[in-house]
């Protein structure tokens, strides 16, 4: 059974993310009772499936590990994996939460040797490359999961595999009977940094996602250029595995679109240009369609030096539609360009879509009253009590506002929970 | 051009795109076009315009009046609306197209051997006459629109068909005579005659 100790003193965050990680580590730094409540088996987000950052071009794992040493060496944090909030009761200063854990079917024992990995054969999508690959029944979900123990999938339980990698365990660290939990935790303060998705690219029919196989999301493209990642670094084309040379990049695939997201997801821009940089490395061409690149505040100087690379070309157009090329695979892209109103219909070896942010809040948990925008993010705007809205859950932002937005929120929770201290004593 | 006319040129010789938003129908979400080109590449006649919808936008912004309002462009729009179901900020660009090109037609600049043209006019006297459509004059009409000589080949080259309709009761031989007509013919006329006269009050009403 999971002890978790809460009072109304303790502040919830919602979210293990890059912001829920910020917001736990600092309001706990700053010596208040936190519980970290994470979906996922591992901590850090999304930032995890990144390969560089923008503009500094350097590596997540970097600001990830130190978050995860800061976690790990801080008794005040209690990090709940596996876990989702699935409602949440009361007002500021006294809420109460219902949090559901799923078994992991993995203890405290496990040393991340992999025994059980190689002991078992089933294999299903694997999530954290977009399903771009298969792990394993029994994995670990990416090379710097915290905590770094196993998971085994629950689709294994009663089957034959599942004993086998029991069997295969030295430690005692499985455990097939694991149950599905739910604990109420008493809380003061929470914090919602329940984060993005990707804006689901088949509903983006012209640009036929579904259809063609060498049209693919940026998520994914990120997951192809990280060396530990699916396709070892290298950019290869879904339909035949060659290496592209000539990559498309469309902007605003779901943004700024009535039809799809109202919102500027505000990231893609910079996202592309630094995708192009990966192009570049692997000496392939980029050209970049778009309605206007939107390289926010100081980042100009970053679009001004992608812009003088010979490899990268930006063509000022919204692509009305894909087609495909059945020969060679190519999808072809249709439209007509605003700078001289020339209609092109140009193939490209490989098509990325920078598809728009997403709010992955589930509002269906939220207590009533808390103020939401059209766009489904939360706002802060003052009326929601003792509940706050870190990172992503409060508006498409990049890893930096995320973070800047969660430090402001870990001070907002700690003000709350410091006025229910002084009300009681 | 009628004096009407002349004066709303005058008044908006230096702000074309004004003069839209008041005279044409849905004119005044040209201003909300984001310049992004998908309606120009989503259009199937989208080739064979001479200013796709995005650049007529634009024109009109830049308040390039003779060349918007004597384009063939608008007239090149047939109605299949793929422009409206993709623009990002869903504009009613089938509506504004239609919208330009009756107020080309009625300030007489509307270019005068333009086919669709050619055919809202014919389909519209003929329409007039009884208040229904009498589908063999038009048929009649349309194949003579080139001249005496291309109707006649026109008229014997589609003869298979019009035997074919004549078979399956869907063309009524009778119909040269006079044809089939609505019960009130002379209401129809006022009613129309009235709804001319508020549209000229509406547009006299922006001067």
């Amino acid at each position: 059974m999971t002890d978790v100790v809460a009072t109304n003193e303790t502040i919830l965050v919602v979210g293990g993310g890059v912001s829920g990680m910020t917001t736990a580590l600092e309001a706990a730094e700053a010596g208040k009772q936190v519980i970290l409540v994470e979906k996922r088996p591992y901590v850090g987000g999304r930032i995890t499936q990144l390969y560089k950052y923008f503009p500094k071009l350097c590596f997540p794992t970097c600001g990830l590990e130190i978050n995860q040493r800061r976690t790990k060496q801080n008794p005040n944090v209690t990090v709940l994996t596996m876990a989702e909030v699935t409602s949440l009761t009361g007002s500021e200063g006294n809420y109460s939460a219902t949090v559901k854990i799923s078994p992991r079917y993995v203890n405290e024992n496990c040393t991340a040797c992999g025994a059980c990995e190689d002991a078992v054969e089933a294999e299903f999508d694997n999530e954290y490359n977009y399903g771009l690959d298969k792990h394993k029944g029994a994995y670990r979900p990416h090379r710097m999961a915290y905590p770094e123990r196993y998971v085994i999938d629950p689709a294994m339980i009663g089957t034959a595999d599942a004993d086998k990698a029991k069997a295969a365990c030295k430690f005692d660290a499985i455990n097939l009977e694991m149950q599905e939990e739910t604990v109420e935790l008493k809380v003061g303060a929470v914090v919602y940094a329940t984060g993005w998705r990707p804006y689901d690219a088949n509903k983006i029919q012209p640009y036929g996602y579904d259809r063609y196989k060498n049209v693919i999301t940026s998520v994914e493209f990120e997951r192809m250029n990280d060396p530990m990642g699916p396709t070892g670094g290298k950019i290869l084309r879904p339909s035949d595995g060659k290496e592209a040379k000539d990559i498309a990049f469309i902007q605003c695939a779901g943004s700024r679109d009535r039809n799809y997201l109202k919102h500027c997801s505000r990231i893609c821009c910079m996202a592309t240009l630094k995708q192009t940089t990966y192009a570049t490395d692997a000496d392939a061409k980029s050209t970049v369609y778009y309605i206007d690149i939107r390289a926010i505040d100081r980042f100009e100087d970053f679009y001004q030096k992608v812009q003088k690379d010979e490899n990268v070309k930006f063509i000022k157009s919204k692509v009305a539609n894909i087609t495909e090329d059945r020969e060679t695979g190519n999808p072809i892209l249709n439209g007509v360009d605003t700078e001289g109103y020339n209609r092109y219909a140009t193939p490209h070896e490989l098509v990325v879509l920078a598809v728009g942010m997403e709010p992955s809040l589930d509002a269906s948990t939220l207590p009533e009253g808390i103020s939401i925008n059209e766009h489904g993010f939360i706002e802060n705007d003052g009326t929601n009590g003792g509940i706050f809205a870190a990172g992503c859950a409060s508006d498409a932002l990049d890893v930096n506002r995320a973070v800047q937005s969660a430090t402001a929120c870990a001070l907002k929770a700690i003000q709350v929970v410091n006025r229910v201290a002084g009300s009681e004593g | 051009m009628s004096n009407l006319n002349n004066q709303m040129v005058n008044k908006y010789r230096n702000d074309f795109l004004k003069e839209v938003e008041a005279n044409v129908e849905e004119g005044d979400w040209v201003k909300m076009c984001m310049q992004c080109g998908v309606c120009a590449g989503s259009c199937p006649m989208g080739p064979y315009w001479d200013h796709p919808p995005q650049e007529i936008f634009m024109m009109i912004r830049a308040g390039k009046r003779e060349e918007v309002l004597s384009s063939t462009s608008m007239w090149m729009c047939t109605s299949c609306y793929n422009c409206i179901a993709r623009c990002p900020r869903e504009l009613p660009i089938t509506h504004i197209m239609h919208g330009l090109a009756h107020y080309g037609k009625r300030l007489g600049i509307a270019p005068k051997n333009q086919p669709t043209l050619k055919f809202s006019q014919k389909f519209w006297e003929n329409l007039m006459t009884n208040g229904r459509v009498n589908e063999l004059k038009l048929g009649i009409t349309l194949y003579f629109i080139d001249g005496f000589v291309q109707g006649i080949k026109n008229a014997l080259a589609a003869s298979g068909i019009g035997l074919g309709m004549f078979k399956a009761k869907r063309l009524d031989p009778m119909e040269i005579l006079g044809g089939h007509s609505v019960k009130d013919k002379s209401g129809l006329k006022a009613m129309i005659k009235k709804a001319q006269e508020i549209e000229e009050a509406r547009i006299s009403g922006n001067q």
